[in-house]
């Protein structure tokens, strides 16, 4: 909890009090070498040697080369690359599950690196639970007993552990299969029964490597969602590592591009896309659907005009033949959402300069979640050729979307991308 | 002339030459005799128990008791099939009045066994779980299971001189490697993120021995049980050699009198033996769903 001074590779990294305490999991100048030459390839490493050039110098693997993040309290992190990317090597050195050659890794702000033996058991019981790609269920166990195991070895009573295990287990759904053992279960029941097993003990921290690469396609969206669902509700700090760049950016809060052992970008799944680091982020990120990505927020006309319902017609009349749209939006003195008013009807009434906007026909507006892809707001467009009003949290109109906003926001970020 | 005596050298290995190994193993043998002697001694003594003990329970009940116990205990493992095969074996051994000597030859095979479980997992575990372990002792088993049976009988007979004993320890060390080594595969055939998994919910060492390793190994270290039983029995005529009794000394004195007809029966008892041990064990491992 003190200031750490880090010293690796010739560049000082400190970390104040304040930012120690903040984050979940914090990773800094971590390398993890596989091999007998462990000094000569970290100083290889070190002046910049490539993962290839340490291989063919001293014969050693470069698993994860020099990466530093940090993780915030309930975030979903993703870390995203191919195969040999050192991703899955990443996440076992942030539980020890491998040990790292150099560098540290603070969980909660205690250094998981130098802890002995009894520390990283206490730690691994209080803060972390970890999924795996291929389920990795105890086949000799029950489901009940594979969730409770964690609790098992803490010493928790039996009929204390059972009764938490099935209460993991209903919150994942199959409640109806604690007596079976997980060969019995299909893949997707099996990695729910991982996930509960990893939930039981209640960590702060959820390690998720690769959970939903072993499931069908069907199955894996359903996952997904249950997952953002299931997070919603428990806000935990996932590291998700994946290979799949539709998932990571569906998942992910934040993303961390690897490639041959480093991170070689962090950012939103929009910066990633939008604002790539380099030609292999690029590369990557080239056949993304923009209308997953871009949310509506993005993509709100600032012409549009939003009227409250006092406005004289007069004046509503100004606005709308300025901006030649053929419709207003109208809101409360809240700025809630009450309706559209046709530009027609407007100009009907324009010669009675005192009528105000609220006497006017009102017609009925889709509305939508500032934050909702762009994606989800087409079918609401194709309807009519009415707009899509944006309410935020508390129901107030954040701003409108229509077919010639939408279409702008998608010319202006194709032209940002091949930059 | 010295020359001439320098070529010969290298045609006739000279015998000044040659390194006198055997005296060697003389002293050192003799050294673990003296040396030993309470260990040989306390060891002679609870071997001597477990045997006549096992002996005892085998030969305290009528033959036609224990028929029915061989039944029962089939019955439990395997079922009607496997209960009325055992029972029609022993009842072929009891036809040709062998009874007695295949109870012998049981206590024997049983206790041998019993040992090779009791120190035979420990190392195996040990060995799955160090590397300096498994680099010692592996030559050491390769050498237990390729040195001639012969060859190890001398140094035991001489701690323990003739009897059951020796023969019990001579069986034991020529059917334990099996045990010792697919215990150490079991455990390292264990899928790693299984044990990854277990040490991730922060098992300690032990707990991920007991509760994750060694059931997920049983069936290969019950396999190499199972191994090991059989190699028991193979021991069993050469062992009768320096006093084992039971069914090898019907086969070895067919052997030595010329005596065909009685050789063949013991032998003959000595496969059906196996057999019945071989199918209780299997099944033991793999029980009928």
């Amino acid at each position: 909890m003190s200031t750490t001074a880090l010293s690796v590779g010739g560049s000082n990294i400190s970390m104040t009090q304040e930012n120690v305490t903040e984050t979940a999991i914090s990773v800094r100048n971590l390398y993890k070498i596989f091999g007998r030459r462990l000094r000569r390839s970290l100083e290889l490493v070190g002046e910049g040697a490539s993962k290839e050039e340490v291989q063919e110098a001293t014969g050693d693997t470069v698993g994860v080369n020099n990466v530093s993040f940090d993780i915030y309290p309930e975030e979903t992190f993703i870390v995203m690359g191919l195969s040999g990317s050192g991703k899955s090597t990443l996440v076992r050195c942030v539980i020890r599950l491998i040990e790292p050659t150099r560098g540290t890794v603070e969980i909660k702000g205690e250094d998981i690196t130098r802890m002995d033996e009894s520390a990283l058991r206490s730690i691994r019981r209080r803060e972390l639970g970890m999924v795996f790609q291929q389920f990795a269920l105890f086949p000799h166990r029950t489901v009940r007993d594979n969730v409770a195991y964690g609790l098992e070895v803490q010493g928790i009573s039996r009929k204390e552990r059972h009764e938490r295990a099935e209460e993991v287990l209903e919150m994942v759904g199959l409640a109806a299969w604690e007596d079976y053992r997980p060969t019995a279960l299909s893949g997707g029941m099996q990695q729910r029964v991982g996930l509960a097993r990893a939930l039981a003990h209640d960590p702060n921290i959820l390690l998720m490597d690769e959970p939903f690469s072993a499931l069908d396609p069907l199955i894996r969206r359903d996952m997904q969602a249950e997952l953002v669902d299931m997070q919603r509700k428990l806000n935990k700090s996932i590291m998700f590592i994946t290979h799949d760049l539709d998932e990571a950016l569906k998942l992910g809060d934040r993303i961390a591009i690897m490639n041959q052992g480093e991170v070689v970008q962090v950012g939103t799944p929009k910066e990633i896309v939008t604002e790539p680091a380099d030609d292999y982020v690029a590369d990557f990120v080239r056949d993304v659907d923009r209308f997953k990505i871009l949310s509506a927020r993005d993509a709100i006309g600032s012409n549009i005009p939003v009227l409250p319902s006092d406005t004289t017609v007069k004046q509503a009349w100004k606005s709308l033949s300025d901006s030649e749209i053929p419709y207003c939006v109208m809101v409360n003195g809240n700025r809630g959402l009450v309706g559209t008013v046709y530009a027609h009807d407007v100009r009907n009434a324009v010669d009675n300069g005192k009528v105000r906007l609220s006497e006017m026909p009102v017609h009925e507006a889709a509305t939508a979640s500032p934050k909702s892809s762009i994606e989800r707001l087409l079918p609401k467009m194709s309807a009519n050729y009415h707009p899509v009003v944006l309410l935020d949290e508390r129901d107030r109109v954040e701003g409108v979307v229509d077919a010639s906003s939408l279409v702008a926001s998608l010319v202006r970020e194709t032209e940002s991308g091949s930059e | 002339m010295i020359f001439a005596s320098a070529i010969d050298r290298f045609i006739e290995y000279p015998d000044e030459w040659v390194v006198p190994l055997d005296k060697w193993i003389d002293d050192i043998t003799d050294f673990i005799i003296d040396a030993g002697e309470p260990v040989w001694d306390g060891m002679a003594a609870v071997l001597g128990f477990a045997l006549a003990e096992a002996n005892a329970v085998l030969t305290l009940l009528p033959w036609s008791v224990m028929l029915l116990v061989f039944f029962g205990l089939g019955f439990l493992t395997g079922g009607t099939k496997l209960a009325v095969g055992v029972s029609v074996g022993f009842l072929l051994i009891a036809a040709v009045g062998m009874w007695d000597l295949a109870m012998a030859t049981l206590a024997l095979i049983l206790v041998a066994t019993a040992l090779a479980i009791l120190i035979g997992i420990p190392l195996g575990i040990l060995m799955s779980k160090y590397q300096w372990v498994h680099n010692a002792l592996r030559p050491v088993l390769d050498l237990m299971q390729t040195l001639p049976s012969f060859v190890y009988l001398i140094p035991v007979v001489m701690i323990f001189s003739i009897g059951r004993i020796p023969a019990l320890l001579a069986t034991f060390i020529y059917s334990v490697p099996p045990t010792i080594r697919l215990t150490n595969l079991g455990i390292r055939q264990v899928a790693s993120d299984v044990v990854e998994a277990g040490q991730s919910l922060g098992s300690t060492p032990l707990q991920l021995l007991t509760k994750i390793q060694l059931p997920l190994a049983l069936p290969t270290i019950m396999a190499g049980v199972n191994q090991t039983i059989m190699m028991a029995l193979a021991m069993v005529v050469i062992a009768s050699m320096i006093g084992a009794g039971g069914l090898g000394v019907e086969v070895l004195r067919g052997v030595g009198q010329l005596d065909i007809g009685r050789g063949f029966v013991g032998g003959i008892c000595i496969v059906v033996l196996a057999i019945i041990i071989d199918r209780l064990t299997q099944e033991a491992v793999h029980p009928p769903e």
